[in-house]
């Protein structure tokens, strides 16, 4: 077994081989520009781009043509948020979104609320779902477009996104949503879930990094966004750019493998999570964090009460995972999605995620779970909190010198 | 972030973990930091009636850094007089371990739990606490 095991696959996924072997050809001998109509390497470079735009569209569920390439999810949320306030504010200047979103798609609403945008940030409920009710009465004649995220990068829920477009349309807003998480993993089709804009990228779906694609719909309604790169109006008009070929052609190849393989994978890695998780959720004191039911299939967020998740990360260098906590000088703030779960930052700062992925065996799993137990009882041995909590303490009654 | 040898060293293989009857008049006990903060230490030392620290233990729920600065004080702390150990500083951790400009409150944290616990005993004995500096957080 390789070490350390690689259970990180929210933060990116290792390309796949079948992906670079057929991305390699275009660094090479199909060098061309995808834009040079006049002759034969132009040509084959297109070929390159067309085959892998009918991939990505037949993953989702959409028109060829409705596909725009980017340098990967971050500039399609971008793109998609503030081309749509450009084009549409007019009409509106009131955006929704919510607190858990990731912070390509919150930072974007802040720079635009310095632009004259109004935005309502959803809190979440303890599962990490945002409430249908509270979102339809946030929504006003002003609001233009809804922004809510399809799987969460860190616990892995998955919000009701069919009931958000409709009241979304309802209102005459456009529906956006950031499916890096879900994209590949899950069945998500454009049409079925009434999404008008959808932002995703190939590194977390065994593609290579620096390249992703923003889905515009172009019927019922159809939807215009404000180029942010100016130049020589490539797809479209929307992204000016020369075209990342052979990165483009990874994104199409590995949209192809996950549309393939998806449905057994997703049940392969449900089961190997399940495992995971229900075994280290017999622990003492350990916390699943977020909706159990609705969520993907890959990710396992739980919470070892009274270790702290960085400290923790280090007794397990077997294991490559990711912690909610944070302690550094310039951040001791944990988690904000799990603090939005209304985690106590303890919970939060204990947290450890799991995201498996394609290359994640059972063997893996099986050592993870050695690893992870052994290490939260040594961290816990030498924790004053947990011989606290074993006196009968009640950590909460302690007058804390906060720092 | 890559941590240095010495701090793997002390995490690995911590120094002095455990509890000291924290009701003896010879025992002087500090927890500093906060559970909602991500690092909390409990550091005990046992003091002898000529004021020599004859034990120190620990107990640290925290980052690597923050296991490892009080695992070091501990170790320090043995064999020194009440006055010495009052002249250990912060800024001695972060040499002897390496660390970072971001793990540089784990060794305060460490320095100021000394502080507390030596102030523990001597309120226990009958002696005024020491004025603390006001620590950089």
């Amino acid at each position: 077994m390789k070490q350390p095991i690689y259970l990180d696959n929210n933060a990116t996924t290792p390309l796949d081989p079948r992906v670079l072997e057929a991305m390699l050809p275009y660094f090479t001998e199909k060098f061309g520009n995808a834009a040079s109509r006049n002759h034969a390497f132009g040509w084959v470079a297109e070929e390159g781009v067309d085959y892998a735009r009918e991939q990505v569209a037949k993953l989702i569920g959409c028109t060829e043509k409705e596909v725009i390439f980017t340098s990967g999810a971050t500039e399609a949320d971008n793109l998609a948020i503030k081309g749509v306030f450009e084009m549409y504010k007019e009409k509106g200047n009131h955006i929704i979104t919510a607190v858990t979103e990731h912070k390509a798609v919150l930072d974007t609403c802040k720079h635009l609320e310095k632009n004259g945008a109004r935005v309502t940030y959803l809190g979440v409920k303890e599962d990490g779902l945002i409430d249908l009710a509270q979102l339809e009465a946030a929504m006003t004649p002003e609001t233009i477009l809804v922004s809510i995220m399809y799987g969460n990068n860190e616990i892995g829920v998955i919000q009701p996104v069919k009931e958000i477009s409709a009241i979304a349309h309802k209102f005459g807003a456009l529906f956006m949503t950031d499916a890096t998480q879900a994209v590949g993993k899950i069945p998500v089709d454009v049409n079925a879930d009434g999404i008008d804009l959808m932002a995703f990228s190939a590194h977390k779906m065994y593609g290579p990094k620096g390249v992703g694609a923003l889905y515009v719909r172009r019927k019922n309604p159809r939807v215009k966004v404000t180029s942010q790169m100016d130049g020589g109006g490539h797809e479209r008009g929307m992204r000016s750019g020369t075209l990342n070929v052979p990165g483009i052609v990874g994104l199409g190849k590995a949209c192809e493998l996950c549309r393939l393989e998806m449905e057994s994978e997703a049940i392969r890695l449900s089961g190997l999570r399940d495992r995971l998780e229900s075994t280290l959720n017999k622990m003492e004191e350990s916390y699943v964090n977020g909706n159990t039911q609705h969520r993907l299939p890959h990710v396992a967020n739980i919470s070892f009460k009274y270790v702290e998740g960085e400290g923790l990360m280090m007794a397990m260098s077997d294991l490559a995972v990711s912690s909610g906590s944070a302690c550094t000088s310039a951040s001791l703030e944990p988690s904000y999605v799990l603090k939005s779960l209304g985690l106590s930052d303890d919970l939060a700062h204990s947290s450890i995620r799991y995201g498996l992925g394609r290359f994640t065996t059972e063997e893996e799993i099986d050592q993870a779970i050695a690893v992870t137990e052994k290490a939260v009882n040594h961290l816990r041995e030498l924790s004053p909190l947990w011989e606290m909590f074993k006196e009968g303490i009640d950590l909460s009654k302690i007058e804390w010198a906060e720092h | 972030m890559a941590y240095s040898e010495k701090v793997i060293d002390h995490y690995n293989n911590p120094r002095n973990v455990g509890t000291l009857n924290k009701d003896s008049k010879f025992v002087g006990t500090g927890l500093v930091g906060a559970p909602e903060c991500g690092d909390v230490m409990r550091l005990q030392i046992e003091v002898s009636e000529d004021n020599v620290i004859t034990d120190a233990k620990f107990k640290t729920f925290g980052c690597g850094s923050a296991i490892a600065s009080s695992s070091l004080a501990t170790e320090w702390l043995k064999g020194k007089t009440i006055d010495e150990a009052l002249s250990i500083d912060n800024m001695d951790i972060v040499e002897e371990l390496a660390l970072p400009p971001v793990k540089i409150h784990c060794s305060v944290l460490a320095e100021d739990a000394i502080k507390s616990a030596i102030n523990d005993y001597r309120v226990k004995n009958g002696l005024e606490a020491i004025v603390l500096e006001k620590s950089h957080h």
